[in-house]
């Protein structure tokens, strides 16, 4: 069986990459991914990221906030332990609940946003104390990498790099990896 | 077509026409059908009517102005939309010298404080009024220890110096930043840019001031007794999400019939961003006002409150807070939604229906108490406010190019993509 390759191409400056991208998708060769220090603005739809669903995660992990909120201050204030607190005795949620809406709030904002950071990392492996997987440690200083796999595209290795030589790269390193 | 000026014409001219007709026939028959106390149905139709269609037009101009002060490029095509509808400014700030105006001359008695036997304490024998007490004299029984402690502000003349004061101010910046914009197309350059830049911060701290206070004096001065300290906020936000909502329809009809090439997705997306945004940012207000009122349970604070809650007014009242807050929060909140027209336009018409509705409340209860109806006079008058409204928008609209040609930031604008 033919070995499977990884070509990362290396650029100097995000405007080369974002060129080298479209020239390449042009070509109807797939990208892997792209490494870079800071977010390429519209680079997504080039090299065919579909949208994230990290909104959609995020209202979910609001909208338990806010379920949770509610049940715990119904058990705390009103079934476990009833309080009467500023003239309010009337122990039901439904007739408290402008008193409840802060902490609801403020619960579901938090849970959305902790949940939204932790998923990000997660997704991402980039929590802290994970091991780094970018192809070279220079992606986190002033370089960008685009990532071509062999395997993904219908060109075998040769032709790969004769279309990538044709961008304005810096360098280029072709390495063999198990599947 | 010629898509860079827009013609006022048609079947949109005819609606208009259409909708003051039906506005004029329902303030005639108002005003002649109204068989209340001093006519106060009729008047505080007017004031509902004037104040929140003025206040979308104020909406524009602070919008406007925000633009200018924050540099903001990407709203370098829509301008001239925003010069439209702060074009209605004078007649808005005409409807509501009217109606003070009336009040003044005793016409009506939508506010109370205007009454002047409230301040003195004494009642003469000659039946004049003294803040001394006389020979002969007795405690006169219109006498308000609360209003009348409330003189130093709420007096009639420093209350029109105000007023004049807020109305000319506006339309003086209304006037400048127009004729500096059409200039700005003859001459070019970025002279005009800095200087309208410059006068745009200088207008929003001349706003800060008078747009609260003159809810204070408009609105909040109805319900006499009763203040609350984040009113001004809470009725600015209120002007500034109505203006979003009246663009953003405006803007997606425009669009649909050729005009505002120039405009993209992004455009519109960043519109419906600036609804659901200030929509949240009024519930905010809204909810915060109550929240406290309602927890303190003071009488003083939350009689107000009683009389929308606990009377006629409770359905409108509660419905009108999860129209303006829910709908805009459930429907808009996904990106999707927010491009998308169908999602946009009925979320739009909806919550317009429910500021006006706050707007009503804001002064119907305290004025009408109970007895109000909303009938075909009230319906009919806002119908005829917004053919006014939207007529001269548009006529305005057609009588520059849609384009301010020599914006610097029209490059930018035009490229924005989100």
């Amino acid at each position: 069986m033919e070995s499977k390759k990884v070509l990362h191409v290396m650029y100097d400056d995000d405007g080369k990459l974002m060129a080298a991208a479209k020239q390449l998708v042009a070509k109807g060769i797939q990208i892997k991914d792209v490494y870079s220090p800071f977010p390429v603005h519209g680079i997504d739809p080039v090299i065919g990221v579909t949208r994230t669903r990290l909104a959609i995660a995020s209202f979910m992990y609001a909208t338990t906030g806010t379920c949770l909120a509610l049940f715990g201050m119904w058990y705390f204030m009103i079934q476990d332990w009833p309080m009467n607190i500023g003239g309010k005795p009337s122990f039901s949620l439904i007739e408290n609940l402008p008193a409840f809406v802060p902490v609801t709030f403020e619960f579901s904002v938090l849970c959305g946003a902790h949940g939204m950071a932790l998923t990000y990392l997660l997704r991402n492996g980039t929590l802290p104390g994970m091991p780094a997987s970018n192809p070279d440690p220079r992606t986190t200083d002033d370089k960008f990498v685009l990532e071509i796999l062999t395997d993904e595209n219908e060109m075998d290795a040769g032709a790969l790099e004769s279309a990538v030589n044709e961008t304005e790269l810096l360098e280029l390193s072709i390495k063999e990896y198990a599947a | 077509m010629d898509t860079m000026n827009y013609r006022f014409e048609g079947r949109a001219k005819t609606l208009t026409y259409v909708l003051m007709g039906i506005g004029l026939v329902a303030l005639v028959s108002g005003f002649l059908t109204d068989d209340s106390h001093g006519q106060q149905r009729f008047w505080a139709n007017m004031l509902v009517n004037g104040f929140f269609f003025f206040s979308v037009a104020l909406g524009a101009l602070f919008f406007y102005a925000l633009q200018y002060a924050t540099e903001s490029g990407w709203s370098a095509v829509l301008k001239r939309l925003f010069e439209a509808i702060y074009g209605f400014l004078p007649f808005g700030a005409g409807l509501i010298l009217i109606v003070l105006l009336a009040g003044q001359f005793h016409l009506h008695h939508l506010y109370h404080w205007m009454d002047h036997t409230l301040y003195y304490e004494f009642l003469l024998p000659d039946g004049s009024y003294s803040h001394e007490a006389a020979e002969g004299a007795v405690a006169n029984p219109n006498f308000d220890y609360i209003i009348a402690n409330k003189s130093a502000y709420l007096n009639t003349t420093f209350f029109w110096v105000r007023t004049l004061v807020y109305i000319s101010t506006f339309l003086i910046f209304a006037r400048m930043f127009r004729k500096w914009s059409l200039a700005e197309d003859e001459v070019g350059g970025t002279d005009l840019h800095y200087k309208m830049y410059r006068r745009g911060a200088l207008f929003l701290v001349f706003f800060a001031v008078f747009s609260s206070m003159l809810s204070w004096d408009w609105i909040m001065s109805i319900d006499t007794h009763w203040f609350s300290t984040l009113f001004g906020w809470y009725i600015f936000s209120g002007m500034w999400v109505s203006m979003l909502i009246f663009a953003t329809v405006t803007l997606t009809w425009l669009r649909s019939i050729g005009y505002f090439k120039e405009v993209n997705e992004s455009h519109m997306h960043d519109m419906a961003k600036w609804v659901f945004a200030i929509s949240m940012l009024w519930s905010y207000l809204w909810f915060s006002q109550f929240m406290l009122i309602w927890y303190s349970n003071i009488p003083e604070e939350v009689t107000y409150f009683v009389a929308r809650m606990f009377t006629q007014y409770k359905v409108p009242f509660i419905a009108m807070f999860f129209v303006n807050f829910a709908i805009p929060f459930y429907v808009l909140l996904a990106r999707d939604a927010k491009r998308n027209p169908k999602f946009l336009i009925p979320v739009a018409f909806l919550i317009f229906c429910g500021h006006y509705t706050d707007v009503y409340l804001l002064v119907v209860p305290g004025t009408l108490h109970d007895h109000a109806h909303f009938g075909f006079f009230e319906w009919g008058s806002f119908l005829g406010f917004l053919g006014l409204f939207i007529h001269v928008t548009l006529r305005r609209l057609a009588s520059a190019p849609l384009i301010a040609v020599n914006h610097p930031m029209l490059e930018e604008s035009k490229a924005l993509h989100y």
